[in-house]
């Protein structure tokens, strides 16, 4: 994910620049800072919200990540949770969003439904918030408890404390094409393959 | 010991006396009487009932609609009614052919409530309401193109592929499914973008590119 795709593939290269006491030293620093103060930007939609709050309230208490800023701008935030299901009307709005996120940003889905669809496989259900947004961590449950989530932070926080600046493709920003989405067609078609739990189709036809 | 049948409710000997074959039948369903009513005097009755002194079912609880699976059945519209003072309810349905055309008149003016309920039926059974003052859908976006999703022939994943209902989906446009009054910027119009301004001066809604 970065800011924007260079126009010429030649510039993706940034040359000179490969892993040495320096920039190792220099990830360090700057990911054990942006590790630990993620602000995230809560997308609660549903369900999976309320153990989201209850993850970000006193007993489990996210402050203990540096994460109780919540940011309700999404200019100021890190890490998109989108924590419930995801109808299509919703789609434009969640990649809107994400767009106006300034980079570095990380995105979670939390739960069944954000992840896969969930038990929703119809017509209103965005099938997993992937086809829409690039995603770092998925969070399982319906809903996944605070643990579930505080997990899956830790996950995030791991995958940020192995970044490295010297990784070209770091901050690469999977920007929508002309159809305004960022995965080819056929990709979007088989992730959202119904899953053994889902309802037969010709249910109701 | 053998259960009374329960009676219907009174109001339906008055509306056979007031609308005679209009009346098409009645039934009663766990204690709630059903009236079924031809389309075309659907509005009369629904008029009478509000006003006429003993009826006065002043409070319309609901209006909605049911799809039968067998397709010889009529769709239904349903009008749950209330009347605050009486603390009577009565359910008037009204059967439409699925062959013709679906339409009845609106009840708006009647109740300012029917308003989002019809718009409502209007977008998940494609019911037109004659007279409705502002008929768009309500529930799925203005350019959803899949059809009316709680009829019985639309398939439970929607018509098109995940990749086109995606598509379709990111490419309409959020702000342009409400009013200038919904958004509560018609004071800062003179402030929005130029584009944004001419798409609401000229009352366009989203539009797939
Ligand atoms: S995964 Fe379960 S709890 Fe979360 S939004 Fe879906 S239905 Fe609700």
């Amino acid at each position: 994910m970065g800011l924007t795709l260079p126009a010429d593939p030649e510039m993706a290269e940034i040359p000179g620049v490969s892993p040495n006491w320096l920039t190792t030293r220099l990830d360090f620093l700057v990911n054990w800072g942006r590790a630990n103060s993620l602000w995230p930007m809560p997308f609660g939609t549903a369900c999976c919200a309320i153990e989201f709050m209850a993850t970000a309230a006193g007993r489990f208490d996210i402050s203990r990540f540096g994460m109780e800023r919540m940011s309700f701008s999404p200019r100021q935030a890190d890490v998109l949770i989108c924590a419930g299901r995801l109808p299509f009307k919703l789609a434009p709005i969640i990649r809107r969003v994400w767009d106006q996120m300034p980079q570095p940003k990380w995105a979670i889905s939390m739960g069944a439904c954000a992840s896969t669809g969930g038990i929703f496989d119809t017509y209103a259900m965005v099938q997993g918030i992937d086809t829409i947004i690039p995603v770092d961590v998925y969070v399982p449950g319906c809903p996944p408890r605070p643990e579930g989530l505080m997990y899956g932070i830790m996950l995030l926080q791991k995958k940020i404390k192995s970044e490295s600046i010297s990784d070209p493709t770091l901050r690469q920003e999977f920007l929508a094409n002309e159809q305004g989405f960022f995965l080819p067609p056929e990709k979007i078609d088989e992730i959202s393959e119904p899953f053994g739990n889902s309802v037969h189709q010709t249910r109701s036809a | 010991m053998t259960a009374t049948a329960p009676a219907p409710s009174p109001s339906v000997e008055a509306l056979r006396a007031a609308f005679g074959t209009a009346i098409l039948s009645h039934a009663v369903s766990c204690g709630d009487t059903i009236v079924l009513v031809d389309r075309h005097r659907a509005h009369d009755i629904l008029a009478w009932l509000k006003t006429t002194p003993g009826q006065e079912y002043n409070y319309l609880t609901d209006v909605t609609a049911v799809d039968y699976r067998d397709p010889g059945q009529p769709l239904e519209v349903v009008y749950q009614l209330r009347s605050l003072g009486r603390k009577a309810d009565l359910r008037i349905k009204v059967p439409l052919d699925k062959t013709g055309s679906l339409e009845v008149d609106s009840v708006f003016d009647l109740w300012r409530g029917a308003d989002w309920l019809e718009r409502e039926v209007f977008d998940m059974f494609g019911v037109t309401f004659a007279g409705h003052p502002d008929l768009r859908r309500i529930l799925m976006w203005d350019t959803y193109a899949e059809g009316h999703p709680l009829r019985k022939d639309f398939p439970l994943r929607g018509n098109f592929t995940r990749a086109e209902q995606t598509r379709q989906a990111l490419a309409a446009n959020p702000e342009a499914n409400y009013s200038i009054e919904e958004l509560s910027i018609a004071d800062a119009f003179s402030e929005l973008p130029d584009d944004m301004k001419r798409r609401l001066a000229a009352g366009q809604r989203g539009e797939l590119s």
